[in-house]
């Protein structure tokens, strides 16, 4: 991929921070959700969907597209914050997210939601699907890749090795995936729950090329792919070092916006950093 | 006598031959590729066959994975390890988004013997009946795993397909028709109504020759191998035509194809019922045969229970 040059690096973070105000606001509408952890994987979910991805928004279901699994299924919001603005659904509807009859389900439905490539919500088995899909991408001979993002605290659970290994053994070279490093999870801070450190040498251990990127800069995130795509034969894991609640001051680095969204008043001054309405 | 053969080896020529006719289908396993019998598709299919190793939780997300790109895929392993270990990846990666995923279990049962309860599985069809968008079967023998195994190839969306480990009577026709969701009747009978699914069907069958010869009863003899969606017609007709059901399933009896048969017909018409099956508990190590005695599975138990409804009706 062409280098990304500044106007074009500007136009994607103009999206990612769109991206932050539809979280913020279908957060707030429903009343709960997981801001937190939404908002720091917003950059990548951007980056994939605006300047990497291959798809259709008016073809969902476009044999060739690029897949993505979302692992970590509770960062919803910003999935569907992507979707919606690259055309999957109106805008609008985002406001409906986690009510009742709508198809923003709390955590993503492929069934329900146009654009959605697998339902996830219980965590460690997204990536097991990703690897499914990739796998059946190689029996197809096809060339289109699989991208997946999973939580930090996610790969405490078991699954996400089992699949790891598997991954490497059949040699999934066209599944990427972002560890989204945001160093918190429900009940605290990973190290203090069940540290997952050494992380990098763990997925490097299990056979995964492995990379370490900022994963809010726009240019590394799409270096990182192009440098995952360079490596025949090994699946990829792209440590995403990232901010919990990115975007919103008084969200950033806490525990409390994991999985609750913002008041009234909350609102307001997140989205006047946004600079949203 | 019956002549006798093992469901898994139906299964495993089965998805062979389906291989052969469709390019679609994919199997994966867990380590127990031989025991299932998917080797042979294996050996035939390697680029269409994962083994996935010990990690069942990962082999239903591949599947899933597998799946939603347009794949059939035959997911096997021990029914304790399919249904039990991997239960939320059978919930939430399968059965939530309607993964056309055929989970195909073998050795489920206390039939499984020596290897004891940790590897005797007599909860699953409980724990598979009660998903939604899942539908479950347990053919009767050699024939109709064979049918049952195309009729799930054919049919697109998640099933569980419950086998054995052992041999067991063939007691269907080779001709015989099977279709997903219809019971079979394999004897008329006014008096009472045995239902039996999987390996119990032979012992229901047997049940009715001593009851005949013995005691003068006449039982009309149902092979229940669909048991979600259950054939809801055939149960109420079987009901009002001889006023009393008898079930039996090499299961625990809570929960199991006879208590689905019980909320059945507690909606609808009642009569006096009785379950066989094993108790809630779990089983120990010991031979088949031994084990079938000793947990109540025999087709003595079949008669007792009938005694038992038609006292009363």
């Amino acid at each position: 991929m062409a280098k990304l040059d500044d106007n074009r690096i500007e136009e994607i973070e103009e999206m990612a921070r769109r991206v932050r105000i539809h979280v913020v606001k279908s957060t707030h509408a429903a009343g709960s959700g997981h801001p937190g952890g939404s908002l720091s994987a917003t950059d990548i979910l951007t980056t994939l969907y605006f300047e990497v991805m291959d798809h259709r928004p008016d073809e969902p279901q476009w044999k060739h597209r690029d897949r993505f699994v979302l692992s970590k299924g509770h960062a919803a919001p910003a999935l569907y914050g992507v979707l919606a603005e690259s055309g999957y659904f109106p805008v609008e509807e985002l406001m409906t997210l986690r009510k009742l009859g709508s198809r923003l389900q709390g955590h993503p439905d492929m069934l329900k939601v146009p654009g959605v490539d697998a339902s996830t919500g219980s965590l460690g088995q997204g990536l097991s699907i990703a690897c499914g899909i990739a796998l059946a991408a190689k029996i197809d001979r096809e060339s289109h890749r699989v991208f997946a993002i999973c939580g930090d605290g996610e790969v405490q659970s078991g699954q996400i090795w089992e699949a790891a290994m598997f991954a490497s053994h059949h040699k999934l070279d066209n599944l990427i995936v972002f560890l989204d490093r945001n160093q918190l999870q429900i009940d605290g801070p990973t190290e203090d729950v069940i540290s997952i450190e050494p992380i990098v040498s763990k997925w490097k251990s299990f056979g995964w090329h492995t990379q370490e990127i900022n994963g809010h800069d726009i240019e590394e995130i799409v270096d990182a792919i192009d440098r995952a795509e360079e490596k025949d034969g090994k699946p990829s894991m792209i440590i995403a070092h990232t901010i919990k609640g990115k975007g919103v001051t008084f969200m950033e680095g806490s525990l409390a916006f994991h999985g609750k969204a913002a008041d009234d008043e909350q609102l307001e001054v997140a989205l006047d950093e946004l600079g949203g309405a | 006598m019956w002549e006798m053969a093992k469901q898994r080896d139906a299964y495993g020529e089965t998805l062979a031959e389906l291989g052969r006719e469709r390019e679609n289908i994919v199997a994966v396993g867990a380590d127990l590729c031989g025991s299932c019998r998917i080797k042979k598709f294996g050996t035939e299919f390697p680029e269409r066959f994962f083994n996935a190793g010990i990690a069942e939780q990962n082999m239903m997300g591949i599947a899933a994975g597998l799946a939603m790109s347009g794949k059939t895929v035959f997911a096997s392993t021990f029914a304790v390890f399919a249904t039990g270990r991997a239960y939320d990846q059978v919930r939430q990666s399968i059965a939530y988004p309607e993964a056309n995923v055929k989970i195909v279990s073998t050795h489920a049962g206390i039939t499984v013997g020596g290897d004891g309860a940790s590897h005797q599985m007599l909860e699953d069809i409980a724990l598979m009946r009660v998903l939604p968008n899942m539908r479950v079967i347990a053919p009767a023998d050699y024939h109709e795993t064979i049918k049952a195994t195309r009729a799930i190839a054919d049919y697109k969306g998640p099933v569980y397909l419950r086998l054995g480990r052992s041999n067991i009577p063939i007691i269907t026709d080779e001709d015989a028709d099977f279709e997903m969701g219809k019971a079979t009747l394999l004897k008329e009978g006014e008096d009472v109504t045995l239902i039996g699914t999987g390996i119990m069907v032979s012992r229901c069958l047997k049940a009715a020759k001593i009851l005949e010869k013995k005691h003068d009863i006449d039982a009309r003899v149902i092979n229940m191998s669909t048991i979600k969606p259950l054939d809801e017609k055939m149960i109420v007709d079987s009901a009002r035509k001889t006023g009393g059901v008898v079930t039996a399933e090499e299961h625990v009896v809570s929960q199991g194809m006879g208590s689905g048969i019980s909320q059945v017909l507690s909606e609808t018409y009642h009569v006096p019922m009785k379950r066989v099956g094993v108790a809630n508990v779990f089983g120990e190590s010991g031979g088949s045969d031994e084990l079938m005695e000793k947990y109540g599975l025999t087709a003595d138990h079949i008669v007792e229970s009938a005694h038992d409804v038609i006292s009363r009706k």
